[in-house]
């Protein structure tokens, strides 16, 4: 079909006016973003007078940027310290079970899968309640690994930063193994089976053939879930809470937030400080991004 | 256990070879064999047992975290626990989910739960309908696709904190974009999220949501879009359809899965609105006409009321709400060999 349509309208009207649109909907997709950079290097005087998406020439300023850097610098710090290694286990085991499920061949593992794949879908809600209890009374990771708490100097809050890390790389590990899965389906049998063949144990293959494959999908995953970490609020609220631990999201809630006036160029400045790690992930690694959303 | 390991190694052997022998002759029997294998050796049935430390950790991890973690909420529903000391679990009932029922009123559960259908239907189907004529737009043979593309879907990599301060400035009555706008044309200003009429508050959040998620129904459309082959497209045109009743008549009809999981996960995004809830309006109470359940689940259970097991009762008609919609949709995929 596409030769034809090209040769059909060249550069007609029709063509013209679907660019048009095109270049409508970058508008519509980007002025939310635009507008929040704009306003984030306006004055507080500035920004009520000018039009929201236009600079600002007088009211140019930096201090939003540096005040919101401040505020959030403990809490970005906390963000990283979570979602890097959250990602990088819930991948692994998201890789590993795939394995397990997929390129061994035994009866029952799709029952097991399912179980694995509904866990995608379960509402945060549905849980917070009994994770809030495991975290606090059944598994009191505060008291249980105090000499760390004491001797890294971070304090008992980062218990529930670990208690949130570990988390989400449960909460993870069904979608990993979803986008592992289908990945791992397209490897020939054949390999595996020849392999097993020669006598190469299951650990051996995975170690050697399945693992190496995997790399572009453990691009793809592990953007995803970076992306989906870092950018989680609920989990972070009820389990960390306020305190020293609270990660960048929590954090942000609160900025430029008081009584009577809401300081918006700060608000946005923040914003994207909160971002920031996300948008260049995106930037850079859109494709892979693309891929995880729609597997 | 080595022992044990070797000798599982020797028995799985002579069972390969056993099946490797038959294998140019009678698969029926094959079947047979399989069915009158003993419970045991069906559960150390080799692979399952040698694959296990593959997908058993994580299996535990998934296992304590979401299912025990779903079937304990359930049982704390149905105590009345209201978070000091421990839960009594001696005596259950359904005094929690009577209570649901009777509440009336601006922010009761009625109030929730009608406003959660209302959003994920909504903002579902707008997603859907604007998501596939984008779709349509793309497929065009445009230059820079891939750029326009990654633009449409840049919010979704967003979090629902971001863009709800990003919304929250947009529908500023003290400067926003959208009331600047409205103002040249004589309208406003407008106070969208705090709108006297509940209706309004609702369709300026679904409205923002689309916003942050048309472009993932786009992707997922224009992948459904590729798949059908170029034949059916000529053979319409052929015929002499013209462009609409083409899409109408051939191509939607052909986007049915795609529909369809776009649909689920759409929904699943829909009920994460929470976080975008919490960070507009900066506290656990939404304008009433944006409380959805999510938001009044963790604000009956964790708020100033801390009423624990109300919350988790209405927890527990979230994930049934959830669940109704996506067990059939797990089941279809089972049944076209998706999973």
């Amino acid at each position: 079909m596409t030769d034809t349509k090209l040769a059909d309208d060249g550069l007609s009207l029709n063509r013209i006016g679907l660019y048009a649109v095109l270049l409508g909907l970058v508008v519509f997709y980007l002025l939310p973003l635009e507008a929040g950079i704009v306003t984030s290097f306006k004055s507080i005087r500035a920004y009520g007078q000018t039009a929201p998406f236009l600079p600002a020439v007088d009211g140019f300023t930096l201090a939003q940027w540096s005040s919101a850097v401040d505020q959030l610098s403990g809490s970005l710090f906390n963000s990283v310290l979570m979602a890097v290694p959250a990602t990088v286990f819930s991948a692994l085991f998201g890789s590993m079970a795939a394995y397990g499920l997929t390129n061994i061949d035994w009866r029952g593992q799709v029952g097991i899968y399912v179980l694995f794949v509904a866990g995608i879908f379960v509402p945060y809600q549905a849980v917070l309640v009994p994770l809030k209890r495991f975290w606090s009374q059944w598994v009191p990771l505060h008291i249980w690994l105090e000499p760390v708490w004491y001797l890294t100097g971070l304090g008992t809050d980062y218990a529930g930063l670990l208690a949130l890390t570990i988390t989400h790389i449960a909460y993870g590990i069904p979608i990993c193994t979803l986008l592992f899965r289908s990945y791992y389906k397209s490897v020939s049998d054949e390999m595996v089976e020849a392999a097993r063949l020669d006598g190469a144990s299951i650990r051996r293959i995975y170690r050697r053939i399945i693992l190496p494959l995997s790399i572009p999908m453990f691009a793809v995953t592990l953007i995803y879930q970076f992306t989906q970490i870092w950018n989680d609020l609920l989990f972070a609220l009820i389990i960390v809470g306020p305190g020293d631990a609270s990660v960048i999201t929590q954090s942000l809630i609160g900025i430029g937030q008081s009584e009577s006036v809401t300081n918006f160029p700060l608000q946005m400045a923040a914003a994207f400080v909160t971002a920031l790690p996300t948008l260049l992930v995106y930037i850079f690694f859109g494709e892979q991004f693309a891929k995880g959303v729609t597997a | 256990m080595d022992s044990v390991r070797s000798w599982l190694r020797r028995r799985i052997d002579s069972v390969r070879s056993e099946q490797r022998l038959r294998t140019d002759g009678g698969t029926a029997s094959d079947a047979v064999q399989s069915e009158t294998g003993t419970g045991l050796r069906r559960y150390l049935d080799s692979d399952a047992v040698e694959s296990a430390p593959f997908w058993l950790p994580a299996f535990l991890l998934v296992g304590l975290f979401v299912y025990g973690a779903i079937v304990w909420n359930v049982v704390i529903s149905l105590t009345d626990y209201e978070g000091l000391g421990d839960p009594e679990y001696g005596s259950f009932d359904l005094e929690n989910y009577r209570l649901m029922l009777q509440e009336t009123g601006s922010y009761s559960f009625t109030n929730a739960f009608v406003n959660t259908i209302v959003l994920l239907v909504a903002f579902t189907l707008v997603c859907l309908v604007f998501g596939l004529v984008v779709a349509i737009l793309v497929d065009r043979d445009i230059r820079f696709e891939n750029t326009f593309r990654t633009i449409y879907l840049l919010p979704m990599s967003l979090s629902f904190v971001v863009t709800a301060k990003m919304w929250l400035w947009m529908y500023s009555s003290n400067g926003g974009f959208v009331n600047r706008a409205l103002g040249v044309v004589g309208i406003g200003p407008v106070n969208f999220i705090r709108n006297p009429d509940p209706n309004v508050q609702l369709a300026a959040i679904v409205f923002a949501l689309v916003w942050q998620f048309s472009g993932y129904a786009m992707v997922v459309y224009l992948a459904g879009l590729r798949a059908i082959p170029d034949e059916h497209f000529e053979a319409a045109r052929v015929d002499g359809a013209s462009l609409v009743k083409m899409y109408w008549r051939v191509v939607i009809p052909q986007l049915r899965t795609a529909t369809v999981s776009a649909s689920v996960v759409l929904m699943v995004f829909g009920l994460k609105a929470f976080d975008f809830l919490r960070a507009l309006y900066g506290n656990d109470t939404p304008a009433v006409g944006t409380d959805i359940l999510p938001t009044y689940m963790v604000r009956v259970a964790f708020g100033d009321a801390s009423r624990i097991a109300y919350g988790s009762a209405v927890a527990v008609v979230l994930f049934a709400l959830a669940f109704s919609i996506v067990l059939p949709y797990l089941y279809s995929e089972y049944r076209r060999g998706a999973l």
